[in-house]
């Protein structure tokens, strides 16, 4: 069936011929031969999940859970459940995902393609890490059970491998104890880059989560206004109250997101937030993990033309000066997010030979597509990144040059010879050549 | 705790509403005639929550089989027998193919109608011997009124609304509800080649209404809602404008 396909972005729309996967017993005979890309939930950014005017496989009926180790905590599910779906049957067992990206509607495995990250790298790394073992799915027919300790060069390469090195059919998750379903958390205001590394530094040894927001338009040379969020999984039974989602309802003709719109809400929420400093608060895990879930489709706030995210991080020794360096530059040019996400990763060794994390900072903001400005815009912040010895997050990513793809992701040379001669993307054309 | 049989039990539709059962603890017997598909449903249904699960091969056509696994399916539970039943097969066929060959129009309604005849004669037995209960049966409004573009389809399953209109009737005496389930549009690998539009809904959605009206309904249950005032519009049609239309 022929059908319009948009990632989280909604830069394109472009028709693809959609495939349903419902039967993971079938699958490797429904992909064999063919050429094509598997889709999970479409809530990656960029064009790493489209392949337009070919075929896409959508994995998400592949959504039934196989096994669940109550004691050892290991969970064993198809690769289209969600993580939504896993934490609803896991949760109430006393069991959390080891690591969690900021939306829930992400698939097991886009989480193990892409291999997502959280707010706790320093403790938990990225998902790869929990993964015990996958089942990969060839278009040549092959099928190949692979984790850590077995057949491991395989697991290595599809681990953030962008989903060119095969269809992940199932996986086998290590979870991780908690004691409730509720988040101790405390909320701290910063002023500068080097305040938000020493508040951040400073959180490790006694909170598992942190992450900050910053208002990128009231940031002025040296100065920046932040928040910092750090939380803890806390001992507390008590039931959940009821939850009210709502649903942005249309797409409206033109970005609700400009400069006004954007100083009024930063300063109004940031104001909030900054109100209730140095205090501690529990709240449910969803608003903690997940803001943005409670509105559903809210990514067409940003109009008919779609937006971008940039995501890039930034190493030692330069981090710090880089950041600001960034952020500025986004302030100058006005035309930002809401909020720009900022966080630090630890210096683990990720899994996956295309894993995003490096030890350093990490920052995010979403863009209105205003188009050549906007490119013009990314131009410049890529070569910040790249001086900084930086790289972009291609789960996010839709314009990166290839340059900066290559130079980012040394062992690039390595991954190709795991790749699926039957896969590809829009992304994997864009950066791999093919 | 609820005791489930679901009849079908791999179509979509079916294992969403088992879902909504397993996730509150239910005890359930799940019935289809693809072994692998079905374990690995019920596998599923385990892990979100059920107290039991018991897989029992069926095959809807194999009509004198059909007592020997409802046998199995009450030894299985015991002596307090179900609290609610699902008869959830069915396919939509090839229009174009039955109106070539009258071997798969009859094909067509032996798989749509002529085997849940079959299986209800002896559900009912069961359920009125049980004095208690409801039966779930998935109709179509295909069965409202013949269309060009799909009357075996819809001619089965009028036959199936019938049937289940008759079985409430007879059964309503005996304590024992019989819920008519018509679904409009649903986007499940039975209608994968078909463009979805804003009339289709999820399995999910589609299941909700199911269980609840499993919970207290007893009559004619549309899903989504609207499908109800749809179909009306469309049965209210005179013949003569009615042919003129492209439904």
């Amino acid at each position: 069936m022929i059908r319009r396909v948009e990632s989280w972005g909604r830069l394109s729309r472009e028709p693809h011929d959609w495939r349903p996967l419902t039967d993971r017993q079938q699958a490797a005979v429904a992909i064999a031969g063919g050429r094509g890309l598997v889709f999970g939930n479409g809530r990656s950014y960029g064009d790493v999940g489209l392949n337009p005017g070919g075929t896409l496989w959508s994995a998400r009926g592949l959504d039934r859970f196989i096994a669940f180790d109550r004691q050892r905590g290991v969970v064993e599910c198809e690769a289209g459940v969600t993580l939504r779906e896993l934490i609803a049957v896991t949760l109430p067992q006393g069991w959390f995902v080891g690591v969690t990206p900021g939306t829930q509607d992400v698939t097991v495995g886009g989480a193990i393609a892409n291999d997502v990250h959280g707010k706790n790298h320093h403790r938990g790394g990225s998902f790869g890490e929990h993964v015990e073992s996958l089942e990969l799915c060839r278009t040549d027919g092959q099928v190949i059970e692979c984790g850590p300790g077995q057949r491991e060069p395989w697991f290595r390469a599809t681990v953030g491998g962008l989903g060119l090195t095969g269809l992940i059919t199932r996986a086998r998750l290590r979870l991780r104890r908690v004691t409730g379903p509720w988040i101790e958390s405390e909320v701290l205001g910063f002023g500068s880059v080097a305040e938000f590394v020493q508040l951040s530094d400073a959180s490790l040894a006694d909170w598992e989560y942190t992450v900050a927001w910053i208002d990128c338009l009231a940031s002025r040379g040296q100065t920046l206004r932040g928040v910092l969020f750090r939380g803890n999984h806390v001992e507390d039974a008590r039931p959940l109250p009821p939850r009210r989602d709502w649903r942005w309802p249309f797409t409206p003709p033109l970005s609700l997101v400009n400069g006004a719109s954007l100083r009024a809400f930063n300063a109004l929420y940031l104001w909030r937030q900054r109100a209730a400093a140095g205090q501690r608060s529990r709240q449910p895990y969803v608003p903690f993990f997940y803001p943005l879930d409670g509105v559903a489709d809210w990514n067409r706030i940003y109009g008919p033309r779609g937006f971008y995210q940039y995501q890039c991080v930034l190493p030692p020794p330069d981090h710090e000066a880089a950041t600001a360096e960034l952020l500025e530059l986004i302030a100058r040019s006005g035309s930002g997010s809401f909020l720009g996400v900022i966080k630090t990763f630890g210096s683990r060794v990720p899994a996956g030979l295309l894993s995003f994390p490096l030890p350093g900072i990490t920052v995010a903001l979403d863009f209105p597509n205003h188009g050549e400005a906007t490119l013009r815009l990314f131009d410049r912040l890529n070569a910040i990144v790249q001086r900084a010895g930086g790289r972009l997050y291609p789960a996010k990513d839709a314009c990166m040059p290839r340059e900066l793809f290559e130079q980012g992701y040394p062992r690039l040379a390595d991954f190709r010879a795991f790749r699926d001669p039957g896969l590809s993307s829009q992304l994997s054309r864009r950066l791999l050549g093919d | 705790m609820n005791t489930l049989l679901v009849i079908g039990a791999t179509s979509a539709i079916a294992h969403a509403v088992s879902r909504r059962h397993a996730a509150r603890g239910a005890r359930l017997v799940l019935l289809a005639r693809d072994a692998a598909r079905l374990e690995a449903n019920a596998d599923d249904l385990r892990v979100r929550g059920a107290a039991e699960v018991h897989c029992i091969a069926f095959d809807a056509l194999a009509t004198e089989d059909h007592e020997a696994a409802l046998a199995q399916a009450w030894a299985a539970v015991g002596a307090g027998g179900f609290d609610a039943a699902l008869v959830a097969w069915g396919s939509l066929p090839d229009q174009a193919a039955c109106e070539a060959s009258a071997a798969q129009a009859l094909q067509a309604f032996d798989l749509n109608a002529r085997s849940v005849l079959a299986l209800l004669t002896l559900l009912a037995q069961r359920f009125e011997r049980q004095g208690r209960g409801v039966i779930g049966i998935l109709s179509s409004p295909a069965g409202d009124r013949g269309r060009a573009s799909n009357y075996v389809y819809g001619a089965a399953k009028a036959a199936v609304t019938t049937l289940a209109s008759g079985l409430r009737h007879r059964l309503a005496s005996k304590g024992v509800r019989v819920v008519t389930l018509l679904p409009g549009f649903v986007d499940t690998p039975m209608t994968a080649g078909f463009a979805k539009g804003p009339l289709w809904a999820t399995p999910e959605q589609v299941a909700l209404d199911i269980d609840r009206a499993l919970a207290s309904a007893n009559g004619r249950v549309y899903t989504p809602w609207f499908w109800r005032w749809i179909m009306l519009v469309v049965r209210a049609l005179p013949e003569r404008i009615f042919v003129r239309t492209r439904l």
